[in-house]
């Protein structure tokens, strides 16, 4: 097994975590001039629980409520017959007509790009934001495709090979991001 | 290490309870795309699906078409008549110069036990079976089942009766396969002439009177009575079969509790059931046609899949 060649290293621990979705929050509403217009949507799985962290900083500093969504992207993904059917594909629902809304897609790691390649495309489906843009968690480098996110929680460099493995609570049970470089 | 089909669905006696899970799950996502604004997602872009159907079909193949439809690939209906089957080609022949043409699956209905095997191991495409003579109806099985977790909440342990023509029924039996897999019990009821002789000893309850069923059963599916029955002499008239094996309200009424009632059409009314069973609050037979899309969109998904092998390659790390 390989295994005994990686070496794993915590990028961000669950303090480290939840500073940078405080100031990811901060620069969203920035970035959005307010929340009058803002929807967050997440894209399966991380990235649904990653927005409803940052939907509820941003509700208990401004006192409004977050629209949220959620999205798989599954069924765009342009590697079907590469990858194989995912085993279980995840829910998909919008808060209404996207139209005239600024929309902030929320995943955990940015990679190739493909992901919010796919995201876009589904979202067109959708209705058509005033704006969309793009929040993660960890930008791990390795673009495949002209794709670059406005919000970055953590730049980190790994190799193709390489993982990163973000771990929230609600899902794993603890907080933390962990690099593991491949052999 | 999770469950995949093969190359071809060809009936649910030949899928894992694993397997059937895995179709039952992936159709969940995909009744939402039907309720979208735009129904469609580009799964299965450039994909070509031949429907290929030897019998008459109007639900089946409509709903067959709507999945491929909403999942972008593109169609192609061939119907026997006013085909070159109608000229005396063999079915291989006719699949052989579709797969000419660049295809990627066939999608077919024929009246003989066992085509879709034949075929499936004759070509390249995956084949999927739309109703094989009375053999098996998967896709119909598969509808059947996922609409008894969503009534019910699970399969498991749940009475199902079905209720009607056994013997010559391919849903009937993908209903068997696929209900006794997933750890329902199972029977069924209607005259003598229509059970398969036997039928008890694969662990399947036969009632010989419908109040009994009624009594018994959480979930009733209630088969259409295929006219041709009454003229080969299974059954005396379509009244006398009414009289005593038609769900009606005056029998589900002395039931101990409400029965979800099913029926994969096309109904009889008046025949194997009373307009206001199938109109009734507890029927949940739209529901099925509803569910039917899905279902067939996850059976398309999952078999265009293909290649895991691959997997590892193309990942790549991160959760991307």
């Amino acid at each position: 097994m390989p295994r005994a060649q990686t070496n794993n290293s915590t990028l961000l621990d669950a303090r480290a975590l939840a500073r940078a979705l405080q100031r990811m929050a901060l620069e969203i509403i920035e970035l959005a001039h307010g929340t009058e217009v803002l929807v967050l949507v997440g894209i399966q799985r991380r990235g649904v629980e990653l927005a409803a962290r940052i939907a509820a900083i941003i509700e208990e500093k401004e006192g409004v409520r977050i629209p949220r969504g959620a999205i798989d992207i599954t069924l765009y993904r342009d590697d079907l017959e590469l990858v194989g059917p995912k085993p279980v594909i995840g829910a998909t629902h919008l808060p209404g007509d996207l139209s005239g809304k600024h929309v902030v897609i929320v995943d955990d790691v940015l990679y190739t790009g493909r992901t919010v390649r796919a995201a876009l495309d589904e979202l067109a489906d959708f209705g058509r934001p005033r704006r969309i843009s793009l929040a993660v968690l960890v930008d791990r480098g390795g673009r495949e495709l002209p794709i670059q996110a406005d919000v970055v929680g953590e730049t980190v460099k790994v190799r193709p090979g390489g993982r990163v493995d973000v771990r929230i609570e609600e899902l794993d049970g603890r907080d933390e991001v962990v690099v593991v470089e491949g052999p | 290490m999770t469950a995949t089909l093969e190359k071809d669905l060809v009936g649910l006696e030949f899928l894992s309870a694993e397997q059937i899970r895995l179709i039952l799950d992936t159709a969940e996502p995909f009744k939402e795309v039907s309720e979208r604004q735009i129904k469609k997602v580009p799964a299965l872009r450039g994909k070509t699906i031949v429907n290929l159907f030897f019998e008459a079909s109007t639900r089946t193949r409509i709903s067959f078409e709507f999945a491929e439809k909403r999942l972008s690939a593109d169609t192609v209906n061939v119907a026997a008549s006013g085909s070159s089957v109608s000229k005396g080609e063999t079915l291989v022949d006719t699949a052989k110069n579709l797969e000419a043409m660049r295809i990627d699956m066939v999608v077919m209905r024929h009246g003989a036990s066992g085509a879709a095997q034949f075929l499936g191991n004759r070509i390249r495409s995956n084949v999927i079976n739309a109703g094989d003579g009375k053999h098996e109806h998967p896709t119909q099985g598969l509808l059947d089942m996922l609409t008894i977790r969503d009534k019910v909440g699970r399969i498991e342990g749940v009475k199902v009766c079905l209720v009607g023509d056994i013997m010559h029924s391919r849903v009937a039996r993908s209903n068997l396969w696929g209900l006794t897999k997933l750890g329902a019990e199972v029977a069924v009821c209607g005259p003598r002439s229509l059970l398969p002789r036997g039928i008890e000893q694969l662990g399947v309850r036969a009632f010989g009177r419908v109040e009994e069923a009624i009594e018994w059963a959480d979930v009733l599916n209630v088969l259409r009575l295929q006219l041709e029955r009454m003229e080969k002499g299974f059954i005396p008239s379509l009244r006398e079969y009414y009289r005593v094996f038609g769900v009606t309200t005056e029998r589900l009424e002395r039931a101990p509790k409400p029965l979800t009632i099913m029926h994969p059409g096309p109904m009889n009314r008046g025949v194997e059931i009373d307009s206001r069973v199938a109109d009734g609050p507890h029927s949940v037979i739209l529901d099925q046609v509803t569910n039917g899309v899905a279902v067939r969109m996850a059976v398309l998904y999952l078999l265009a899949g293909g290649r895991p092998e691959l997997a590892d390659a193309a990942k790549g790390g991160g959760s991307e």
